[in-house]
């Protein structure tokens, strides 16, 4: 059991909505005292996250787990899956509608960006049936 | 500085979020894509936009920026300008552009 368990529903195609999560995960972090990078850096991941719930999930599930020496974070959708994760990684490749490029996503960023925040990373997707990326950030790593 | 004296000292407007305008300026960052600026942006940048969406609000209170400057006379949407009030994320407009305003900025901060 973690110190702190948090599970958030993220709706799809609501960008409005985006952020709520990791803006309350945020306020947590900082209530409990965790070091300003490690929060920053665990924001910024799980916002990420969320959009990608948000743009090509259909929405889904954020699950927080909290400890002192570590902060997981698991974002669980249902959505196409992803064909190819070695490209999905690369900077700049993204699949993101011109509607989405409008507001300012779509910049292929999402993903490297989630890698270069955390310490831990995997990504587990199957076409057709959804994808599942589990992070964690160490607080008093990188940064 | 503060963001209040930077903000002064270049003649921007207020636009939301008066509560934070203590926050402290450090260093500048100048871009619109959000992710983009997620990644490069360090915390404490006055950040440099023409997006004034509910989004760059976000990405404002998750990368710890110290304010954002909509360049240009870029508009803020009214959600946008309620969420930052919320928040306390000072947003500030200019009519200079993007690089001009980055000019002003550095040569406050240098």
């Amino acid at each position: 059991m973690s110190m702190l368990h948090l599970e958030y529903q993220v709706p799809g195609d609501d960008f409005t909505r985006a952020g709520e999560a990791s803006g309350d995960v945020k306020h947590k972090l900082k209530k409990l005292g965790y070091e300003p990078d490690a929060i920053r850096r665990v924001a910024i991941a799980m916002y990420e996250g969320e959009i990608n719930l948000v743009i090509h999930g259909g929405g889904g599930e954020a699950v927080v787990d909290v400890d002192p020496d570590r902060v997981d974070i698991e974002l669980i959708d249902q959505g196409p899956g992803i064909p190819d994760v070695e490209q999905a990684m690369q900077a700049g490749w993204s699949t993101a509608p011109d509607n989405v490029r409008a507001l300012g996503f779509g910049a292929g960023m999402g993903l490297p960006n989630m890698k270069k925040y955390t310490d831990e990373m995997t990504i587990d997707s199957t076409v057709g049936v959804g994808t599942t990326v589990k992070m964690a950030v160490f607080p008093g790593r990188k940064g | 500085m503060t963001i209040k004296e930077l903000a002064e000292a270049c003649g921007w407007k207020l636009l939301a979020g008066e509560d934070g305008q203590d926050n402290l300026a450090d260093g500048c960052y100048v871009g619109d894509l959000l992710s983009w600026v997620m990644g490069r942006a360090q915390a404490g940048n006055v950040w440099l936009t023409v997006m004034g969406n509910l989004n760059a609000i976000a990405v404002a209170a998750l990368a710890d920026t110290s304010c954002i400057v909509l360049c240009e006379d870029a508009a803020l949407d009214q959600d946008a300008k309620k969420r930052a009030d919320m928040q306390g994320i000072p947003v500030y407009g200019c009519s200079p552009n993007l690089y001009q305003t980055a000019v002003q900025v550095y040569e406050r901060l240098k």
